[in-house]
C-alpha cells in the first residue's frame, strides 16, 4: 500500500477569505472565467459567477509547488533556514516545497529527518516535504534505510548536488525504493567529463578560458539512468535538465514507455551561457547555463509536457562566498521569489508558452511527480491559491528578498508579473 | 515556437557610470585604440634612445603592481615602465602578504584602494580578478594576466614587435602552437591579431585546442607540418600548473615534444619565431630555435617596456594621440 506523502508545516489558523470578481485560471479543471472564490476555514467553500467587472491583469490560480529547494538546514542556517526559506516560498506563490537532503549533516537517517520534520512543524510558513539521500552521506556507496525514511516522511530519494556515479547503486536504489513506495531523483553528471568545468563547454568558454562542463557530461548519465529505469520499470525523476541532448534522451524513453519525469529551472529556461560573459558569480550554477539551442529545447519540452515541472533549484549562498572571482565561487542561485515573474516575462509575455501551461508546470506538474495532491480550485479543496498581478512591473534588487541570501541571477533586472497573495494549506501566508 | 532572444544579464544591469578607463581585455579595444597605443609605444621607444631615459610625465601619480602569480617579465617591465615615467610605484606580491593569511581578494583590493592609487596593475590566477579591482577601487586597472582569460599587454607588445620587425600585421599569417586551452596569451593574441587583419592558425594536440575556438576567427590544425605555411610561429608554453590532475591532455611531455615541439626541421628558413616566456627549452621549443637569429623572443621583452609605458600613459591622460605624442616629445 502506498504511503501517504507528507508535508510538514506550522499548524496555524485556517483563514476565511474572499477573492471577488477575479479571473480564475485552473489548469487542472480547465477553468478560465471570472468568478468569486470564497474560502471558509481554510477550504474553498464556493465558486460563484462574478458579480461585477474583474480587475485587469489579476489572476487567481492554484498555488505553486517547488520540487527542488535547498533550505540549507541543518548546517548553513546563515544562508537559509526553515523560516526564511518558507517565507521566500510564500512570497514566490508557493503552497508547498520539497527540500533537498544535501545538508550538513546529510538527511540520510530517520533521526536527521525527524528533527527537520519537527522543526518544519514548528516554523515552516509553507508546508515542506523532505527528500532523503539515496546513499549514506551521499557518498555513493551504501543505500540509506529507505523504508524507515519513507515512514518518517521522506517524499523521495536523491543525492542531488552530486551524481550517483556507480550504475549498480542507481539500480539498487530503483529496486529498493519500490518497497519504500517513493521515487528516485537523479542529478545527472558524469564527473570525469565535468571535472574542472565552471561553465558550459562551447564558444563562450573557448573565448573566455573557463574550464568547460560539456552537455554530454549530463546526457550520458541521463541516458544511462533512463536505461536502468526502463530495465527496472521504476519511476525516475531527472533533476534540473540543461542540455538539448538530455531532452532528446528523455523523449525517446517516454516514447518507449519508461516512467520518467523531469524538471527544468527558470534560469535554464531564460538564460544562455552568453550571460557568463559578465563573469558574475550569480550566473554560476550546476548544471551550467548552456547554449541557445539547449534553452530552446528545454522551453519546447516544457511547453509540450516532456518536462512536466519547473523547479527553482533555489540555492542560497552567503554574500562573501559569491563575492569572489567566478571560478572560486560556489555553484547555485536563488529562485523561489522570482520564478513566476521571470518565466512570465520571458516565456508568456512574448507568446512562447501559454499562461495556463506555465501555471500547470509550476503547480500540478511538480506535485504529481512526488504523488502530492495537485493544488486546484474546486469547492471542498484545501485553499492553495496564488493571486497574481500580470500587469505589475517590478525591479529586482538585493534588499527585496525574504530569503536570507540574495544570490539571484535577476539582480538589477525589471520583471513583469508579480505574486500579490499566497494561500497555503488554508492560510494566507503572503500579501505583497 | 516564436523566436525569443534570451535575457542577457549585461542587458539587465544598469549601464556603468564610471568614466575611468581600464585595460582588461583586448575584446574591449577597437582598431583605433590599438593603433593609438602602438603609436605611443613608438614615441616612447624614441625617448628611450636618449641618455636620460626618465620622463617626468606621470610625476605625482601612483602605480601599484599587485601580483598574485609568479612573474618576471611582466612585473619587472611594468615596474620599470612606471619608473621611466616618474610615477611612484609600489609592488605587492601575494607571497609574504596578508593573502597568505587567507585575506580575500576583495579585502586586499580595498586595502590597496585606500591608498588612492591612480593605476592598479593586477595579475591573478582567477578569471575576472581585474574586474574585481575595477569594482572595488577607484583606480584605472590594467590586467597583467587573469587565469586563462586575458593578457592584453602581452598581445599589444607582440603586435608592436611584429609591426617593428615585419613592417605590419595586416595580412600576416601567424601560427600559434601548443597549449591553447590554458593560455591567456593565445586568447588575447587571437583577438588582437584578428582585429589587426592577420590570419591565425592554432596548432596543437586536439585536447589542448578548445572546442569551438574557430568562432574567434581563427583556423585550427592538429598537424605540426602546417606551421611551415605561416610567416610567424608563435610558440606557447605547456602550462602544467593549470592542468587538471589526471586529465590526460597529452600522454606524456615526451610524446608532445616529438609531435608538436618546434624544432629547426619543422621551420622554413627565415621563419620568425615568438614565445611569451618563460620557455621550457626542449619541451615546446628546441633550444636551437630559441637561440636562432630568427627568434624574436628578446625583442618581445624589449617591446614590453615601451608598450607598458604607452598603456600607463594612455590611461592617465586624455586627448587624441597627436596631442599625446607631441607632449611626450616636448618633455623628452
Amino acid at each position: 500500500m502506498p504511503l501517504q506523502v507528507m508535508l510538514f508545516g506550522r499548524n496555524g489558523r485556517k483563514d476565511s477569505l474572499a477573492f471577488e470578481n477575479v479571473r480564475v485560471l485552473d489548469p487542472v479543471h480547465g477553468i478560465d472565467e471570472p468568478l468569486t472564490v470564497r474560502v471558509e476555514g481554510g477550504v474553498i467553500s464556493a465558486l460563484e459567477p462574478a458579480g461585477g467587472s474583474t480587475e485587469e491583469g489579476k489572476v487567481l490560480a492554484p498555488a505553486f509547488v517547488d520540487p527542488h529547494v535547498h533550505l540549507r538546514t541543518p548546517g548553513r542556517e546563515d544562508e537559509e533556514d526553515m523560516g526564511s526559506g518558507t517565507r521566500a516560498a510564500a512570497a514566490g506563490g508557493y503552497c508547498a516545497i520539497l527540500a533537498m537532503p544535501n545538508t550538513d549533516p546529510v538527511v540520510d537517517s530517520a533521526a536527521v529527518l525527524g528533527a527537520l520534520v519537527e522543526e518544519a512543524t514548528r516554523v515552516a510558513e509553507v508546508p515542506v516535504g523532505f527528500l532523503a539521500a539515496i546513499s549514506k552521506g551521499q557518498q555513493g556507496a551504501e543505500l540509506t534505510e529507505m523504508i524507515e525514511l519513507a515512514e518518517r516522511g521522506a517524499a523521495g530519494f536523491t543525492d542531488d548536488g552530486r551524481p550517483v556515479v556507480a550504475p549498480g547503486l542507481v539500480r539498487r536504489a530503483l529496486q529498493y525504493s519500490a518497497a519504500a513506495g517513493r521515487p528516485i531523483a537523479v542529478h545527472c553528471e558524469e564527473p570525469t567529463l565535468s571535472r574542472g568545468g565552471h561553465v558550459h563547454e562551447g564558444l563562450v568558454s573557448a573565448e573566455i578560458g573557463f574550464g568547460g562542463y560539456p552537455s554530454v557530461a549530463e546526457s550520458v548519465m541521463v541516458g544511462r539512468d533512463l536505461a536502468l529505469a526502463a530495465y527496472e520499470e521504476r519511476p525516475l525523476h531527472l533533476l534540473h535538465l540543461s542540455a538539448r541532448e538530455s531532452v532528446e534522451e528523455l523523449r525517446r524513453a517516454l516514447e518507449a514507455g519508461v516512467p520518467a519525469t523531469a524538471e527544468a529551472t527558470p534560469h535554464h529556461l531564460c538564460l544562455t551561457d552568453e550571460a557568463v560573459r559578465s563573469l558574475d558569480p550569480n550566473v554560476k550554477m550546476n548544471p551550467p547555463l548552456r547554449a541557445e539551442e539547449d534553452r530552446k529545447a528545454l522551453v519546447e519540452a516544457l511547453r509540450d509536457g516532456t518536462i512536466g515541472a519547473v523547479a527553482t533549484d533555489h540555492a542560497p549562498h552567503a554574500r562573501h562566498e559569491k563575492e569572489v572571482p567566478f571560478e572560486e565561487a560556489p555553484f547555485g542561485v536563488t529562485g523561489l521569489e522570482t520564478a513566476f515573474s521571470a518565466l512570465y516575462t520571458q516565456l508568456v509575455e512574448p507568446g512562447v508558452v501559454p499562461l495556463v501551461t506555465l501555471l500547470e508546470r509550476l503547480s500540478a506538474g511538480p506535485a504529481r511527480i512526488y504523488g502530492l495532491e495537485p493544488p486546484t480550485i474546486a469547492v471542498g479543496a484545501p485553499a492553495n491559491l496564488v493571486l497574481l498581478d500580470l500587469e505589475a512591473v517590478w525591479h529586482v534588487d538585493e534588499g527585496g528578498f525574504k530569503s536570507k541570501s540574495a544570490n539571484s541571477w535577476l539582480l538589477g533586472s525589471q520583471l513583469r508579473g508579480r505574486v500579490l497573495q499566497t494561500v497555503a494549506a488554508g492560510k494566507l501566508v503572503y500579501s505583497a | 515556437m516564436a523566436d525569443v532572444r534570451p535575457l542577457l544579464r549585461s542587458e539587465l544591469l544598469p549601464p556603468k557610470t564610471s568614466a575611468r578607463r581600464h585595460l582588461i581585455s583586448i575584446a574591449d579595444l577597437a582598431r583605433e585604440d590599438v593603433e593609438r597605443l602602438l603609436a605611443l609605444s613608438r614615441t616612447f621607444a624614441r625617448s628611450l634612445e636618449r641618455d636620460v631615459k626618465k620622463l617626468p610625465t606621470l610625476r605625482g601619480r601612483t602605480v601599484v603592481n599587485l601580483f598574485f602569480e609568479a612573474s618576471t617579465r611582466t612585473s619587472s617591465s611594468f615596474e620599470l615602465a612606471a619608473k621611466r615615467l616618474s610615477a611612484d610605484v609600489m609592488s605587492v606580491k601575494s607571497s609574504g602578504s596578508a593573502v597568505e593569511k587567507g585575506e580575500s581578494l576583495k579585502d586586499t583590493l580595498l586595502t590597496i584602494g585606500a591608498y588612492d592609487p591612480d593605476v592598479i596593475v593586477i595579475r591573478h590566477a582567477q578569471i575576472g580578478a581585474p574586474h574585481f579591482a575595477a569594482r572595488f577601487t577607484d583606480a584605472h586597472v590594467v590586467n597583467a594576466g587573469d587565469g586563462k582569460h586575458q593578457h592584453p599587454t602581452q598581445a599589444l607588445l607582440d603586435l608592436y614587435t611584429l609591426d617593428e620587425e615585419l613592417g605590419g600585421v595586416d595580412g600576416l599569417h601567424v601560427a600559434i602552437v601548443g597549449d591553447v586551452l590554458h593560455s591567456r596569451v593565445a586568447r588575447s593574441n587571437v583577438q588582437a591579431l584578428v582585429l589587426m587583419g592577420a590570419r591565425v592558425t592554432l596548432v596543437g594536440p586536439p585536447p589542448l585546442i578548445p572546442r569551438g575556438i574557430e568562432a574567434m576567427g581563427c583556423q585550427v590544425s592538429y598537424d605540426i607540418r602546417d606551421i611551415k605555411e605561416a610567416d610567424v610561429v608563435y610558440v606557447l608554453r605547456m602550462q602544467r600548473e593549470r592542468m587538471v590532475e589526471g586529465a590526460n591532455y597529452v600522454p606524456s611531455l615526451r610524446e608532445y615534444t616529438a609531435r608538436w615541439g618546434v624544432t629547426p626541421e619543422r621551420l622554413r628558413p627565415g621563419q620568425r619565431v615568438m614565445h611569451p616566456g618563460p620557455m621550457n627549452r626542449g619541451v615546446e621549443i628546441d633550444p636551437a630555435v630559441a637561440d636562432a637569429a630568427e627568434s624574436l623572443v628578446e625583442r618581445q621583452v624589449r617591446s614590453g617596456l615601451v608598450v607598458r609605458m604607452a598603456v600607463l600613459y594612455d590611461l592617465l591622460t586624455q586627448g587624441p594621440v597627436e596631442v599625446k605624442v607631441a607632449e611626450i616629445e616636448e618633455v623628452a
